[in-house]
């Protein structure tokens, strides 16, 4: 338990929580603006990373696959929210995760169709496939690349919601869509917009998560109640709350992982603690988010302050 | 048209001679386990001229989504109402279990051909449930063999937290007598190790051993090479680096060693005619899973065989199905059922290279030579 470990896991945890930014920022936005619940947020980022792995290893180009994955989120969120999302607006909660599960399915079971069940091969080049030594560790070079995408989205998004014309319609748009029709503002296609915008930031961090996990049918699922848990401690609707609720589950559960068990040894029996604190620490973000709920069910950084 | 075809295949089940039905996960994130055994087990049908001792074979298929619920129904289904000869296949330890209850009391034909679990290798051994796979310990204690004759002295052990994990870091420390320095477990379905990667280049370990099947193992391998890890810390795996996650793994698992008890590397008698099939008939390399399914096809063969077609008197194809056993010329070599009905067989040691522009294995060693598993001395069965 030296301070090194401790500062790679805090590096593990921030690299974690960042890639789940890029989940939970659009996944907000759609939940907390447009009140819309989308479970098919993971099949997108799954798409982002098909799309990489694809046109990357075609052309053996990392910029171009990350550019494909982006185009593709673009492309598929635009055609999902005008075919199915935007005739779902009015309806209930219920009827949104419905449609959303179907979705899933359908996307899943189309990417089984082209590329089967077995992962695809995803490449990485020679310039980020190194490893940088540092608090004695070596640390993969691509993973500073996945940190500095973040953040420079997460100073992206900011400035998009709070100094732009766009944002600002995106904000008034939340709090009252009918009246900002009202003021001559095209709401349904500022919502189209809001939803592709979503969708390329879960492609995006489809392409980015490629390199390191196996992109396969199904790979969104798991990575989708992360991110739920992430929205509801960060608060819905909000992208600053999704961003510090990110790093805090993202950091929470590198250092449960690795300490949870150890300190668990210290108290008992081995085998105990083998048995024990794994279970624990998959239940940690859970715990965590139970215990947000109960004292502020808004979530840490609300988008709205309360009335 | 298709009725038609439904209708000829109606009446030559009528007079079919032999049926097999056979499950296994066929969709999901495992399906592509599911599907090299089902390849496999076609294959091997065909090269025996889609008969069985002479008598024409109908495979009829079923996905059990890895789900015991299903594998549980799909077995009755299989026995009472199709009334099938020899179930094969049947899933995952997990699926094989839950549809136990039923082979036991109908006492049919029962090959598991991706599964060995403990409880029906010892004292609950079953006369008509064979497995032509592997006693689950197997590869591990390849493995623990393997880090025992390397001379490793300190080992960091790794796998998900769930039965057929500690099975496996059981398996790999029932034959390694240096020192475990930790075993981790992790959540199933993790998909970043980088927390325990970096715990693992913290203890000054001399070699690692994982247990990551399927996607799991993909992420984890691809992680620890791109740490850098590869080149300065021997990965030692089962069922982890295998032919279905090499292709897409490619570079990233060059230099990690697996214990198994097939891959393509073997120069046994007729693997290499196997390989060559398989690629030719659908395009891609065949792993353990579709040399169990060929095996198995094979091992039926002898066994029909044997009873003259008579495959009605169950106990008498069981014992059959037995002594086929020792006359298969397996393509993994040496084959035979134990008292348990459990393989007894090699082990092998592979390390993925690169061969040119491919990533393919080659064969390091036998780390256990006509192993036995530990369980069968609590079996009473003949």
């Amino acid at each position: 338990m030296t301070t090194s470990l401790l500062l790679a896991q805090l590096l593990n945890g921030l690299q974690y929580g960042v890639l789940l930014f890029l989940l939970a920022a659009g996944l907000t936005l759609v939940f907390g603006i447009m009140s819309f619940v989308n479970l098919a947020h993971g099949s997108l980022y799954m798409l982002g990373a098909y799309a990489f792995a694809v046109v990357g290893t075609q052309t053996d180009s990392f910029l171009l696959g990350v550019l494909a994955a982006v185009v593709t989120g673009v492309v598929v969120g635009f055609v999902l929210e005008k075919v199915a999302v935007s005739k779902l607006y009015q309806r209930d909660h219920l009827d949104h995760v419905l449609a959303t599960f179907g979705l899933v399915m359908f996307f899943n079971e189309v990417v089984r169709m082209i590329w089967g069940p077995q992962a695809v091969f995803v490449s990485l080049p020679e310039y980020l496939s190194g490893t940088i030594e540092i608090f004695g560790f070596s640390y993969p070079t691509y993973r500073f690349l996945i940190i500095a995408v973040g953040l420079l989205v997460a100073i992206g998004s900011q400035w998009l919601i709070h100094k732009t014309r766009v944002g600002m319609l995106i904000r008034a748009g939340s709090v009252n869509p009918s009246m900002v029709g009202a003021l001559g503002v095209n709401i349904r296609f500022l919502n189209a917009m809001l939803f592709a915008l979503g969708a390329a930031l879960a492609a995006l961090a489809g392409a980015m998560a490629g390199p390191i996990l196996s992109v396969q049918s199904g790979m969104g699922e798991p990575v989708l109640i992360t991110t739920l848990v992430v929205i509801v401690i960060g608060g819905i609707g909000s992208v600053h709350g999704a961003l510090y609720a990110s790093l805090i589950v993202g950091v929470a559960d590198t250092l449960g992982r690795s300490y949870l068990p150890m300190f668990l040894r210290q108290v008992a029996d081995r085998d105990i603690a083998n048995a024990a604190g794994p279970a624990l620490a998959s239940m940690l973000i859970y715990l965590l988010m139970a215990i947000i709920l109960v004292v502020r069910p808004q979530g840490l950084f609300p988008a709205h302050k309360e009335k | 048209m298709l009725a038609v075809c439904a209708a000829v295949v109606v009446v030559t089940n009528a007079n079919a001679d032999v049926k097999v039905g056979f499950s296994a996960p066929l969709s999901g994130p495992v399906a592509s386990v599911g599907q090299d055994q089902y390849d496999g087990f076609m294959l091997g049908i065909e090269s025996l001229q889609g008969k069985f001792g002479g008598q024409t074979v109908t495979v009829l298929k079923e996905d059990d989504q890895l789900k015991p619920e299903l594998g549980n129904q799909i077995a009755r289904k299989f026995i009472d109402r199709d009334k099938v000869d020899a179930l094969v296949g049947l899933g995952f330890s997990n699926v094989l279990m839950a549809s136990l209850p039923r082979i036991v009391e109908s006492g049919t034909v029962a090959i598991a051909t991706n599964a060995g679990p403990s409880p029906i290798a010892g004292a609950g051994c079953i006369s008509n449930v064979f497995s032509t796979a592997w006693q689950n310990d197997g590869s591990a204690e390849a493995m623990g063999k393997y880090a025992q004759d390397a001379g490793y002295k300190k080992v960091f052990l790794l796998a998900p937290n769930y039965q057929a994990g500690k099975d496996f870091i059981a398996g790999f420390k029932r034959l390694y007598k240096g020192q475990v320095i930790d075993e981790i477990y992790t959540q199933v379905n993790q998909p970043d190790y980088s927390a325990e990667i970096a715990q693992v280049q913290a203890a000054g370990a001399d070699a690692v051993f994982v247990f990551y099947p399927g996607g799991m193992g993909v992420n984890f391998v691809k992680q620890f090479s791109q740490a850098g890890l590869m080149k300065k810390l021997p990965l030692l795996s089962a069922f982890t680096v295998d032919g279905t996650t090499l292709p897409s793994l490619r570079d990233a698992a060059v230099g990690s060693v697996s214990g198994a008890m097939w891959d393509v590397a073997l120069k046994t008698p007729g693997n290499a005619e196997f390989v060559a099939a398989f690629r030719k008939k659908y395009d891609r390399t065949p792993s353990l899973y579709a040399a169990v399914g060929y095996d198995t096809a094979r091992l039926l063969d002898i066994a029909v065989k044997k009873v003259n077609g008579k495959t009605e008197n169950k106990a008498a194809f069981a014992a059959a199905v037995k002594a086929a056993g020792s006359e298969l010329k397996s393509i993994r070599g040496p084959f035979s059922f134990n008292t348990n009905n459990m393989p007894v067989q090699n082990y092998y040691a592979f390390q993925a290279v690169k061969d040119g522009g491919n990533v393919t294995v080659k064969q390091l060693g036998t780390p256990l030579t006509d192993h036995h598993d530990v369980y069968a001395a609590q079996c009473k069965a003949k």
